[in-house]
């Protein structure tokens, strides 16, 4: 079996803090980190290699320093790694992301294609299914685990919002899959000392066969009209009143969150 | 000079500190109040290869180096110095006077399964009249055919019970005095072999601390380790090694206590503001961070050295001496730090201060370390 | 493609089990905004085999409903819904596409966005037409902490994903008029790859409040545990994302259980909202909930170290408060 695992190299925005002051991001020192739904798609590929036997393949389409998460794929368990990595890709909304992962996956053997279902600083979940229509294959996204029949076949389980539901689909086919699926494995220490000896297959726009207008910002029909953060943390206030004022003010703050 | 990790020691560092946070700190807590040694934390680091970090591929190891292992162990140590000692008793004291002095056939035998934690090891040296003076032997060892016999007990052994194999000391010449003991390899299961009690301690009270006992403990002869009548040797060079897994263990106990201080002075307000903003916070936080990282650095080198074959024996002294006096002052500041708080089991910070008590003691007390660190300055 | 031709704002109603979702409904009205703001029409898209009460989208803002039915849409699939949808869109050109962004939302939305060749924004919190008529979408990322607004200018139709619950739904108004259609679409079975073999309901499952989105905290000032039980109602009226949590005071005295437990001897958490419910706010609680988003603090004591913290501090009896909170959201 040959699995074809997308990862993102993503700040840890959990850690991301406001300036109290500004209400801007404090961006610096936090760490990136893989995906965490991206790892979970990582191990269920493992998981089916430990039972089936497959050939891992992980690629990122990021800037040089998405080695790191392809160096912590392999010491994982993962057989070969891609780095997707040019100028010419940058800017790039979901669609132009999507289709030159597409372009690149396209080039390979595969019988499963896997990401994440999001990225923790995009919160989009649009990239995997947009590569699936890019690579025209049937798509099973929300997947909470995967299984394989040994021929050709997969049983996925789809998480909804009512519970879940059991899919079947014939290779080859692609999945987003959830953080909660599983329970990554950690690097294994023989993986960590060996992985700086491995080659990560550097790949650039002219590998991809695909026109110049499909990528970075010329292919992208999304763009950004303005940012801002939500604004500084402003001082508590205090209310000192009755019952029925208290749940005015309290359901007046709920729907300002979205909370209601 | 560079003073940064490889990236292969940067990406070890990584991987253990997430071990550590979601692995081992749940369970510290627990581990201490119930004295229950971490067995199913053992079995998980033996899974992705933590309990054979240096040992070379051939004999089943990761092939990592001694300073990722003492990485290893601070990181564990900071949250939990029970399971920090379990794996520096285990690779240190174990694995390592087998590879340094084991015949292929032992090496082989025994190495394997240790690195792979299958099996857990340990080392017996220490008696009850034998513990600075560790050359007053008492446990014998008498030739007998094919084998040897040993009768006598060993105290305050680490990871008593668990193990599967033990590095014992007896004595085979007393005429000889230091250079009449030689070391032998004990399989759990020799006839003769038993544990005894199991000590009730300050600290670090998940670790099996227990008494050995042999009885006409039949140990065949090829499980002699080195060379006969020159035992003692190797036990002090085995500590030696031990010493850069027991600073580690400090380093670790003193940083997880920094941490805890760190957080608890931003957050408790007295006299209108955070303690933190108190001068006298301020400074002796500063010198405390200031001994935790030359701690460290004396740490790495004596694990570089270690690694480059190079002779680390005064700098593992000097880590150990001065890694173990840091985390004892860190931790009781800590407590200090937290105020009546900090004396409660709702925090960490004493069980940090009980469980740094114990490294300024084993693998050589603190004297030790001072005597060691003279006789080479002063030779 | 001529932006020009592309007019009105669909909405892309789901149903599950032959229901139209709560969340499609609140699309309409917030398509209506939008269609009023361009004084063009809102366009209903329907998928299923059986459904009743197609009148109800025109009670709340369409101005048509298109309803296309088919066995095979039924229950949820990604190609036959995307194959119908698509082929609406391509036939009546829609300047704007609203889908909900549930888990089907989340999964055709993108798929049909890739298929079409045009832009998507997922989760908007926010929808405006500019002064040049373009759909302005605005929605959070970095994980909440930054907001971006969002346009797609020169590719059409501009397409938006909205969680349930962020649009209003308009007043049912039963005397609207709009028209009833019936669109045929010609599937394309041979891409139908996928089955589904089970669908199975959650039973209720151990609960991780660091997961929960919302907590309600009760602490000593909650008292007994019949009033515990109200923090419990406001939690289910609030929703699933709502769950109930408690100080180690209430865990001692056996009024929920330890795995609820916030602080230092409990879990750390980080909700988007921390409602604290007489909790007086004493360090070790503080240590496991400070950086919980926003933070609600209900206590009778104006001096309780817990407002030094909260976002919004409300001196009055909680037990007063909770019971009248859940009874006016009830009522909404």
């Amino acid at each position: 079996m040959k699995i074809v695992v997308c990862i993102k190299q993503v700040p840890n925005t959990t850690e991301i803090k406001i300036n109290p002051e500004t209400g801007t991001l404090i961006r610096d020192g936090v760490e990136s980190i893989m995906n965490p739904d991206d790892k979970g798609g990582l191990e269920e590929a493992l998981l089916l290699k430990d039972k089936y036997g497959a050939e891992i393949t992980v690629i990122s389409m990021g800037l040089p320093q998405a080695d790191d998460i392809l160096r912590e794929a392999l010491a994982m368990g993962a057989d070969k790694a891609i780095l997707l990595t040019d100028r010419k890709l940058g800017g790039a909304d979901t669609l132009a992301t999507s289709s030159a992962l597409a372009a690149a996956i396209k080039q390979l053997d595969f019988d499963l294609v896997i990401t994440g279902r999001q990225a923790i600083d995009g919160d989009t979940a649009q990239v995997g299914p947009q590569i699936a229509e890019h690579l025209d294959l049937p798509q099973v996204t929300y997947a909470e685990n995967i299984e394989f029949d040994g021929k050709n076949t997969f049983k996925v389980k789809k998480a909804t919002e009512e519970g879940y539901q059991l899919l079947k689909v014939v290779a080859p086919l692609v999945v987003t899959v959830l953080a909660t699926a599983n329970k990554p494995r950690y690097m294994s220490v023989k993986g960590i000392v060996e992985v700086y000896h491995k080659e990560v297959e550097i790949w650039g726009f002219d590998k991809l066969h695909i026109s110049e207008d499909k990528i970075g910002k010329k292919g992208s029909p999304t763009t950004v009209f303005k940012s801002f953060s939500r604004g500084a943390k402003s001082p508590g206030e205090m209310f000192e009143v009755g019952p029925e004022e208290a749940v005015g003010i309290i359901v007046s703050k709920l729907k300002e969150k979205y909370i209601i | 000079m560079n003073f940064d990790l490889t990236k292969e020691q940067a990406l070890f560092q990584q991987m253990i500190r997430e071990f550590s946070e979601k692995e081992v700190k749940p369970l510290a807590a627990e581990i201490d109040e119930e004295e229950r040694f971490p067995l199913e934390t053992v079995q998980k680091m033996a899974k992705i290869g933590l309990m054979g970090i240096p040992v070379p591929v051939e004999y089943g190891g990761a092939g990592g180096d001694n300073i990722m292992y003492s990485i290893a162990v601070e990181e564990l140590s900071k949250f939990c110095a029970t399971t920090g000692v379990a794996l520096s008793a285990h690779t240190s004291l174990c694995i390592a006077p087998l590879l340094e002095n084991g015949t292929e056939e032992q090496k082989q035998k025994y190495v394997p399964k240790l690195a792979s934690g299958e099996w857990l090891g340990a080392f017996g040296l220490t008696e009850p009249n034998a513990g600075t003076d560790a050359a007053l032997q008492q446990t014998m060892a008498v030739e007998d055919g094919d084998n040897y016999i040993l009768n006598g007990t060993k105290i305050f052994i680490t990871n008593a019970g668990y193990a599967s194999v033990y590095i014992i000391f007896a004595m085979t010449d007393k005429a000889q005095g230091n250079r009449g003991i030689t070391a032998f390899i004990v399989e759990k299961d020799m006839p003769g072999f038993s544990i005894g009690k199991k000590e009730k301690k300050m600290g670090i009270r998940g670790s099996a601390t227990c008494e050995l006992i042999f009885e006409n403990c039949i140990v065949p002869k090829e499980n002699l380790l080195g060379k006969i009548n020159k035992g003692f040797k190797i036990a002090m060079k085995t500590l030696d090694g031990g010493r850069i897994g027991i600073a580690s263990q400090a380093l670790g106990i003193a940083q997880g206590a920094m941490d805890e201080t760190v957080k608890y002075t931003k957050e408790r307000k007295q006299f209108g503001r955070s303690i933190a903003k108190f001068q006298n916070t301020q400074f002796q936080l500063a010198d405390l961070e200031t001994k935790i990282q030359a701690s460290r650095l004396l740490v790495r080198l004596a694990a570089f050295k270690k690694d480059q074959k190079a002779p680390f024996s005064s700098e593992a002294a000097m880590c150990k001496l001065f890694a173990a006096e840091t985390a004892m002052e860190m931790t009781t500041k800590a407590v200090q730090f937290h105020g009546g708080y900090g004396y409660t089991r709702e925090y960490p910070v004493e069980r940090m201060m009980r469980d740094a008590k114990i490294t300024e003691i084993y693998e050589g007390t603190s004297e030790v370390q001072r005597m060691v660190i003279a006789a080479s300055l002063l030779k | 493609m001529d932006i020009k031709e592309y007019k009105n704002v669909y909405v892309f109603v789901e149903q599950r089990e032959d229901k139209i979702q709560s969340v499609a409904l609140e699309l309409l009205g917030k398509a209506r905004d939008l269609a009023d703001a361009l004084d063009e029409k809102v366009i209903a898209m329907l998928l299923g085999d059986n459904i009743q009460n197609k009148e109800e989208l025109i009670a709340y803002g369409a101005d048509e409903v298109l309803y296309v039915k088919d066995k095979v849409l039924k229950t949820y699939l990604t190609e036959p819904y995307a194959q119908a949808i698509y082929q609406i869109i391509m036939t009546r050109k829609p300047s704007i596409v609203l889908i909900g962004a549930t888990t089907i939302g989340r999964d055709l939305g993108p798929r049909l966005s890739a298929r079409i060749k045009t832009g998507l924004t997922a989760d908007c919190t926010k929808l405006e037409i500019s002064e040049e008529r373009e759909l302005l979408m605005t929605r959070p990322a970095f994980g909440g902490n930054l907001m971006a607004t969002i346009k797609c200018s020169s590719h059409r139709p501009q397409m938006s994903t909205v969680r349930p619950g962020v649009m209003r739904k308009n007043d049912k108004d039963i005397n609207r008029k709009g028209e009833v259609n019936e669109f045929k679409v010609t599937f394309d079975r041979s891409k139908f790859l996928v089955e589904v073999i089970e669908t199975v309901k959650k039973q209720e499952e151990l609960v991780d409040i660091s997961e929960a989105k919302v907590l309600i905290s009760g602490g000593r000032g909650v008292g007994n545990k019949e009033n515990f039980k109200q923090l419990e109602e406001l939690a289910k009226v609030i929703g699933d994302k709502a769950e109930v949590s408690a100080s180690r005071a209430m865990v001692d005295a056996g009024m929920i259980d330890h795995d609820r437990q916030v602080g230092q001897t409990g879990k750390t958490v980080r909700p988007d909202l921390y409602i604290a419910c007489g909790i007086s706010g004493a360090i070790q609680h503080l240590a496991g909930m400070e950086e919980s988003d926003f933070i609600i603090a209900i206590n009778k004591d104006k001096f309780a170290p817990i407002f030094q913290v909260s976002d919004l501090g409300i001196v009055c009896d909680v037990n007063k408060v909770i019971p009248l909170l859940a009874d006016r959201l009830r009522k909404q």
